[in-house]
């Protein structure tokens, strides 16, 4: 959080941020059609993870239904696909609109509730979704148990710098883009007197409102931006699996997102990677072993994290480089 | 008028397992201020105990009665090993160790005892008592199994040395370690009879909803809004809730929104209580100073 407390950036994470913006850049050029449709995946999950972080890791509002927000992205992405036929980067503003009102709705009653409490009716939103998306009167437009099956988009261009171009190469670098511009969004949100008020207001919020700030305001933001940047993750993904159906946003992904978060690292900007490295990949690998592996792999992580570094991967890494500092500093120099 | 009457008199008997998982989360919220996220799951796991134990040729009353002596125990254990370390962390600590133990626990049956359904027996006979014909006699009997297990837990908590060590413990921890109760084990006893309750409400439920992973998550939710309808702070507010909730969720099943939407009339009322009136019905309306 030290890069809250001042606006100028270390050369060293500019420097990091762009090798790592390169390596991602080329990535899919070297990796398989399906690594490549993870890798996808795996930047649809940042957004996400960063958009609840920013709830709960910098609000500290606990939320464990942002599979919610996550399923009303995906739809408004696919509805307006299938039954508007709109391209499917002109979904994506609409998406995070939707998400954005919707978020800033449900954050309106949650004003009232605190801790356990707001965690609770999360919790129930996440267990009843995707009953609601089941329901018949909605059924003309979400499909039902069906869901809906939409066309994977074709890359606009045949090659690129002399490689050839498919569609999961293309929206692999699409997402690629979109992810930069919402990280960049957030950075910006947070780094300032934005993310200061959101931090000020998680730690002391009778403090926080005598220093004149809006908690009741800020509060709702918080939940309408983080459920837009978690819509425009569904949207995102959605276009990328090419199908939306109730039984994939069950209570489980909304938890993952919570798992994810809190490995990845709480409020913490970078750790969104992380975190959603380990969504995808973890019960991808675990589910060799057997069906309930991810579920008890999750189940262990979770704990142990919050004993052993609650502050995620993220702080375990910014412990370690500050360990390794001071033991250079402290060497006498020959 | 018969529809509607069986309609009530179901919903009663879900309304028992209901009022008896908002107990466990009563009694745990009360001593810890803490929501169980794997209250549910802790009861599925004692079910199936259950139905091992039954599978073994253990007569159905003791293993009933040896599964309630296992949950009790794996519940004072997991607040020894697990929940004590971050009794005082923040509540999104608390909330996160909650959910891991949730997905422990729902892996571990699944792991242990395979994803397939079971069929689990009732111990109550099959065809409907008195001649009635509105209820069932497991619905009936779950719903006394429910009385018995409050009577017993409202004597307890009244009369015997230990009940009223564990309400002070509850109402005044620093106090109470003054006076030489040993607040902790108190805590932990009280996670113990927590799970116990629950394993009564997963074994009452179990022939109904048949058994799974995830027969309980369904029902942990109408449990919280049994709880928070009652007031998540007051024992008999909780079983009254649980029995409101059970009726109202079949009622309105039936004749308002059809059955594919009963899980949203618990987030409604979850919701609702929690905006209009976070206290419930019976509970303290917290005050804060500042």
């Amino acid at each position: 959080m030290n890069d809250l407390s001042t606006n100028r950036v270390p050369p060293v994470q500019v420097l990091l941020v762009a090798l790592a913006l390169l390596a991602a850049c080329a990535l899919p050029f070297f990796l398989s059609n399906y690594s490549t449709f993870q890798m996808t995946m795996v930047l649809v999950y940042a957004i996400a993870l960063l958009g609840l972080n920013i709830l709960t890791g910098y609000n500290g509002q606990i939320s464990l239904g942002h599979g919610a927000f996550y399923a009303i992205g995906a739809y408004a992405t696919a509805v307006l696909m299938d039954k508007f036929g709109w391209p499917y980067w002109a979904t994506l503003p609409v998406a995070a609109a939707v998400c954005l009102v919707a978020g800033f709705l449900f954050g309106l009653p949650a004003l009232r509730l605190e801790g356990p409490y707001l965690a609770l009716a999360t919790f129930a939103l996440a267990v009843a979704l995707p009953q609601l998306l089941k329901y018949k009167h909605l059924e003309e437009w979400t499909g039902g148990v069906q869901g809906i099956v939409i066309t994977k988009p074709e890359s606009p261009f045949a090659t690129l710098f002399g490689q050839t171009m498919n569609g999961d190469r293309w929206l692999y670098l699409f997402t690629l883009a979109v992810t930069v511009v919402m990280f960049v969004i957030g950075w910006n949100l947070l780094r300032g007197r934005i993310g200061r008020a959101l931090i000020a207001i998680r730690d002391q919020p009778v403090a926080a409102s005598s220093m004149g700030i809006d908690n009741a305001m800020y509060k709702s933001l918080a939940f309408g931006v983080s459920a837009m940047f978690t819509g425009v993750a569904g949207a995102l993904g959605a276009i990328a699996v090419a199908f939306v159906a109730p039984d994939s946003f069950t209570v489980f992904l909304s938890l993952s997102l919570m798992v994810g978060m809190v490995i990845g690292g709480l409020a913490s900007i970078s750790g969104a990677f992380f975190g959603a490295l380990v969504v995808q990949f973890v019960p991808n690998v675990a589910d060799h072993i057997s069906k309930a592996a991810p579920g008890a792999i999750y189940g262990a992580m979770l704990i142990l994290f919050m004993y052993v570094m609650p502050t995620g991967i993220v702080g375990a890494i910014r412990l370690g480089w500050g360990k390794l500092r001071r033991w250079r500093a402290g060497r006498p120099r020959a | 008028m018969e529809t509607f009457l069986h309609q009530v008199v179901a919903g009663l008997a879900t309304g028992g397992i209901y009022a008896s998982v908002a107990l466990a989360l009563v009694m745990i919220y009360q001593a810890t201020h803490h929501i169980n996220f794997a209250q549910g799951e802790l009861a599925m796991f004692a079910t199936y105990i259950c139905w091992s134990l039954i599978n073994a040729g253990v007569p159905y009353w003791v293993a009933f009665f040896s599964t309630i002596a296992i949950a009790f125990c794996l519940g004072v254990l997991i607040e020894r090993v697990i929940v004590r370390p971050v009794e005082r962390a923040p509540v999104l600590t608390v909330v996160v160790v909650f959910l891991g133990l949730l997905f422990i626990l729902n892996s571990m049956a699944g792991w242990i005892f395979t994803y397939t359904i079971k069929s689990f027996p009732s111990p109550f006979p099959k065809e409907p008592p008195f001649g009635l014909h509105i209820i069932s006699s497991h619905e009936l009997g779950a719903v006394g199994v429910t009385l018995v297990v409050l009577v017993l837990l409202f004597g307890f908590f009244r009369f015997t040395p230990l009940g009223l060590a564990m309400r002070a413990a509850a109402q005044n921890p620093d106090s109470s370690r003054l006076v030489g109760i040993r607040v902790g084990w108190m805590l932990a006893l009280g996670w113990g009879l927590a799970a116990a309750i629950g394993s009564t409400a997963g074994m009452m439920v179990a022939p109904i909803v048949f058994l799974d992973p995830n027969m309980m998550s369904g029902i942990l939710l109408y449990a919280f809004a049994a709880a928070l309808v009652g007031g998540i702070d007051s024992p008999g507010g909780a079983v009254l809730g649980g029995f409101l909730v059970g009726v109202l969720e079949n009622i309105v099943g039936a004749y308002l929104i059809g059955t594919e939407l009963k899980l949203t009339v618990a987030l409604v009322l979850i919701v609702g209580v929690l905006v209009v009136r976070p206290a419930g019905l019976f509970g303290k309306v917290i005050v804060t100073r500042v």
